[in-house]
């Protein structure tokens, strides 16, 4: 191997890597749980940056949404609906535990010697199936971003069934904590009376600005990082942040719960329906080449798509655009119905509190 | 090199999984658990790509034959390690673990909520998230349970 091994990259990849390590001891000792959860929301922020040094573009921006994000507001959610405090347990009761870490990791240890160097170009993970898709993607779906050609095309259907199974998991929230405030019960704020205009004016200017990057990430995310997960993310934040300044009562009227959850399973409909539009078309499920008919064609007016290289990647264009576009509507209506069912299970906790 | 060095992310990501796993072991809190296992699968993503990482490469966003960006990457590394591992004369990161990762991360996040609902609704039924108090109040529930039958 003739590239510098010890160089720039390598020792942020070291530096990142330790502050992980003493992110994950902190949380390990900690007995507060809101201290564990901010821990969380940093060592997610840490993650991202590290996966900018691994090149990993598209997974930093998700991991910096959904880590740092969502995954505390939720973690959030839970300890204010039951309690912020671990209760100290003997040490005796780890010893055990520890043991079995221990010889766990130890063996680990032991089998990652077989693993090949870090940054090894010619391992096996890196120099066949990944290599191929590297020198065959452009040429067949004409879009330059690979992980999103990858993830919307070649392995569309694998895609199909994550987006499922957040679409299972709203309902599967939506079946324990209800479906969310009733939109007359929900709390409203005063938007003038109180201290906090200087945070509502800001807000309302930076709310349209997020859905605005949101959709920017989505319709730019097979030329660049992005794509319908990250947006989705993206927008749904832009809904809670509304919610957290405005007052649940005011979000609900905008987005009511119910019509969250039919986006969450149209998203879903949407997808399988491009896929069943190419089986329609002659083609297998979800090979977009077939999207592009000549009648398709025939609708659109002479010179607006431009000419491209070849034909079939217009076809590759549309099937990504709308699958991405299933993706973000369940993505975004998922995280928005968690999201409600944490916050109306609260505000009923503390109806029955005060009532009682 | 030394093998410390060539395999310092390997060990980095046992010990973030050996975290995670001694969380969910020990603690009987089961939000506190549930935070141990996004631990341990977060480890599992790192481990993913720190298997997909090439030395010299960029972002697998293709850049066009003999555009000035790609060169100029090319003209930081020996031209034969491009000429053996780079596509169109610029070395890429392998994309597929990313896109394994990206997806998994999205559909952690969903699971994780499902996963907080029950440990909202065992807190409603119980009055407590620790394992062990569950475990002694559903005992004394049982032994009431018994002599009505």
């Amino acid at each position: 191997m003739t590239t510098p091994f010890l160089d720039a990259n390598f020792a942020l990849n070291v530096a990142l890597l330790l502050m992980l390590l003493a992110i994950a001891l902190a949380v390990v000792r900690t007995r507060s749980l809101l201290a564990a959860i901010l821990l969380m929301g940093v060592y997610s922020f840490v993650v991202a940056a590290w996966l900018m040094v691994m090149d990993a573009a598209d997974v930093a921006f998700t991991e910096a949404v959904v880590g740092a994000g969502i995954s505390t507001i939720v973690l959030l959610g839970a300890i204010l609906l039951t309690h912020g405090e671990v209760v100290r347990v003997n040490w005796r009761l780890q010893v055990v535990p520890a043991i079995l870490v221990l010889v766990v990791g130890g063996v680990l240890i032991y089998a990652a010697g077989g693993l090949p160097n870090f940054g090894d170009p010619a391992s096996p993970a890196n120099s066949h199936v990944g290599r191929i898709y590297l020198e065959t993607t452009y040429g067949d779906i004409g879009a330059p971003n690979v992980v999103t050609a990858v993830l919307a095309s070649y392995r569309g259907f694998d895609t199909l069934g994550e987006t499922t199974v957040i679409f299972a998991a709203c309902v599967g929230v939506a079946l324990m904590l209800g479906f969310g405030p009733r939109v007359d019960t929900a709390p409203t704020v005063d938007v003038m009376g109180d201290h906090h205009v200087v945070l509502r004016v800001i807000s309302k200017m930076l709310i349209p600005l997020i859905v605005l990057f949101a959709l920017y990430v989505q319709f730019h995310g097979d030329l660049g990082a992005g794509g319908g997960f990250q947006a989705g993310v993206i927008m749904a934040v832009a809904v809670i942040l509304h919610a957290m300044i405005f007052g649940l009562g005011e979000t609900t009227k905008a987005f009511r719960p119910g019509v969250m959850r039919s986006i969450s399973a149209f998203g879903v409909v949407l997808y399988t329906g491009v896929g069943i539009v190419c089986l329609v078309n002659g083609g297998g499920f979800l090979d977009y080449d077939f999207l592009f008919t000549p009648q398709v064609e025939a609708m659109i007016p002479p010179g607006l798509l431009g000419d491209p290289d070849k034909p079939h990647h217009w076809g590759q264009h549309f099937g990504i655009l709308f699958i991405e576009l299933g993706v973000l509507l369940t993505v975004a209506s998922t995280m928005v119905s968690i999201f409600y069912g944490f916050a109306g299970r609260t505000i009923e906790a503390i109806k029955a509190e005060r009532g009682s | 090199m030394s093998w410390l060095a060539s395999h310092f992310n390997y060990v980095i990501v046992v010990a973030l999984m050996m975290a995670g796993l001694f969380i969910v072991f020990s603690s009987g809190n089961l939000i506190k658990r549930m935070i141990g296992l996004a631990l341990f699968q977060s480890s599992t993503g790192l481990f993913y790509i720190s298997l997909s990482k090439v030395s010299g490469a960029t972002a697998a966003i293709t850049l066009d034959a003999g555009s000035v960006d790609g060169k100029a990457l090319a003209s930081q590394l020996d031209p034969a390690y491009v000429q053996q591992f780079g596509v169109d004369g610029v070395v890429y990161a392998n994309p597929l673990p990313h896109v394994l990762i990206l997806t998994a991360i999205v559909v952690g996040v969903a699971t994780l909520a499902v996963g907080l609902a029950i440990a909202v609704r065992v807190r409603e039924a119980y009055g407590t998230v620790e394992a062990d108090e569950i475990e002694a109040l559903s005992r004394v529930t049982a032994e009431q349970a018994e002599p009505a039958r």
